[in-house]
């Protein structure tokens, strides 16, 4: 196993690589456009249930048949990849965004507007702050979340671990199969594990 | 001088039977203490919101120092006007003294001038600087949360201050020395204080003028001895009968403040 390791070190690595690039990617695009869609969510808990809702049938749609849906959109590939795998994170990530913004008391709130702080400063000095355990929990969700999903992008031509996955199992090649399974395991594992320590820290 | 002013100011809000404020004019001269006095939903709340625009009236006019507070930013507005809560609502997050900084860094003091102001307000609500300065709200008593949030209020020197019955929530001893100290902020500060609660003994203990309110109207407007020699109708009558000790520090004499 670890000889099937060494010998095809390029290959594997470089799958690694290309997955890391497209969670990392992934988590970037999903954090801004969650970021954004939540600021506008904050005047409105009606349109926020109404926004996460959506969010969550979206998240238990298949996602292969996702893939498959967004195909002749999209075509093959990242392109497909990418955003399929954004939308999936919005659900996690405003779902935790939301709840911790909301989680803040009103109090506060009321004592921040009343001292003169302008809701941009009240949202990025009182609320963002105390929300961040809540958000870093989100994101740390959709990290593992998204390693998973797109293991299953690769049937798309995505590239990443998946790829190694699926030729193992066409081939029935274990060592293919145990080193794709390692692989994304780990990225998820160091996420979890860096994000937990992240948390800690905010929570001091 | 004449520090605020209510000319004809209504508010309603959705649901009520009553309006929170019915047709309220009052004149408010600089150098008072203010209390307003009345039960929960009499409008007294309302009331010293409508001056720091957290609520906007249906109708009527403000005026701060002769100016209509609708011709001001809101959020300019707020940061002239000292506001204390109940709830008292310190950032759980911030250290007592960037709680207290809290409007100096929206007006961009130096820092200088900010810590310096910090120890100062620290002093003056009798907490020491170098004890409490570093400390966050969690490790504070309710007393001394609330002279945080006082000090919060009153670093950047307002004019007027709105205090929202702050000592609500904190034990009588507590209350008691607050109240002292607080009479005696006031006192050295010849600045405008309205101060809402729903304790008789706190209204006149405090108040060198009472604003009693029921069902958004204003009742009576007047010190504390006009009101019990004079009550302005029987509402007015009845509350002081509920507290006799009130009515006999004033009825003997007037002492007792």
């Amino acid at each position: 196993m670890f000889s099937y390791f060494a010998k095809h070190a390029d290959m594997l690595l470089g799958a690694f690589a290309e997955h890391l690039l497209i969670v990392f990617e992934t988590l970037f695009l999903s954090v801004i456009l969650a970021a954004v869609i939540s600021y506008f969510l904050l005047k409105s808990e009606k349109a926020t249930n109404m926004v996460i809702q959506i969010f969550s049938a979206v998240y238990s749609i298949p996602s292969m048949a996702l893939f498959a849906m967004l195909i002749p959109l999209l075509g093959l590939g990242n392109a497909t990849a990418i955003p399929v795998l954004v939308a999936y994170n919005q659900y996690l990530l405003i779902r935790n965004i939301m709840s911790g913004m909301q989680q803040v008391d009103k109090s506060m709130l009321e004592a921040g507007t009343g001292m003169g702080m302008s809701h941009w400063q009240l949202v990025t000095r009182v609320q963002l702050p105390l929300a961040m355990p809540s958000i870093v929990a989100g994101i740390r969700l959709s990290i593992v979340s998204t390693t998973g999903i797109a293991v299953i992008a690769a049937s798309i031509n995505a590239g990443g671990l998946g790829k190694i996955l699926l030729s193992g199992l066409r081939t029935m090649n274990v060592n293919k199969i145990l080193w794709g399974t390692i692989l994304s395991v780990i990225i998820a594992l160091i996420a979890d594990v860096g994000l937990r320590q992240l948390e800690k820290r905010i929570r001091r | 001088m004449t520090a605020v002013e209510l000319k004809n100011v209504n508010k309603q809000f959705p649901g009520m039977s009553y309006k929170a404020l019915d047709n309220v004019s009052v004149t408010i001269e600089e150098g008072e203490f203010i209390t307003i006095l009345g039960s929960s939903g009499c409008g007294k709340t309302t009331l010293i919101k409508t001056i720091n625009r957290l609520y906007e009236p249906d109708s009527g006019d403000i005026f701060l120092y002769g100016k209509n507070i609708r011709d001001t930013n809101p959020v300019e507005l707020r940061r002239s006007i000292g506001y204390v809560i109940q709830q008292i609502g310190l950032f759980p997050h911030m250290t007592v003294r960037d709680n207290i900084a809290t409007i100096p860094k929206l007006l961009k003091w130096d820092k200088a001038k900010t810590d310096e102001q910090v120890d100062r307000l620290l002093s003056l609500v009798q907490l020491d600087p170098a004890e409490f300065r570093n400390r966050y709200p969690s490790q504070l008593s309710g007393g001394q949360q609330q002279r945080i949030g006082l000090a919060r209020a009153l670093i950047a020197d307002p004019k007027v201050m709105l205090l929202d019955e702050p000592f609500g929530a904190i034990d009588a001893i507590n209350r008691e020395k607050l109240q002292n100290e607080l009479k005696k902020i006031h006192a050295e500060s010849h600045k405008t204080y309205l101060f809402v609660t729903h304790d008789i003994r706190e209204a006149f203990k405090l108040g060198t003028k009472i604003i009693i309110m029921n069902q958004g109207k204003i009742l009576q407007y007047a010190t504390a001895q006009e009101i019990i020699c004079k009550p302005a109708d029987r509402f007015v009558k009845e509350l002081i009968q509920t507290t006799t000790d009130v009515s006999k520090d004033y009825v003997s004499g007037g002492e007792g403040i």
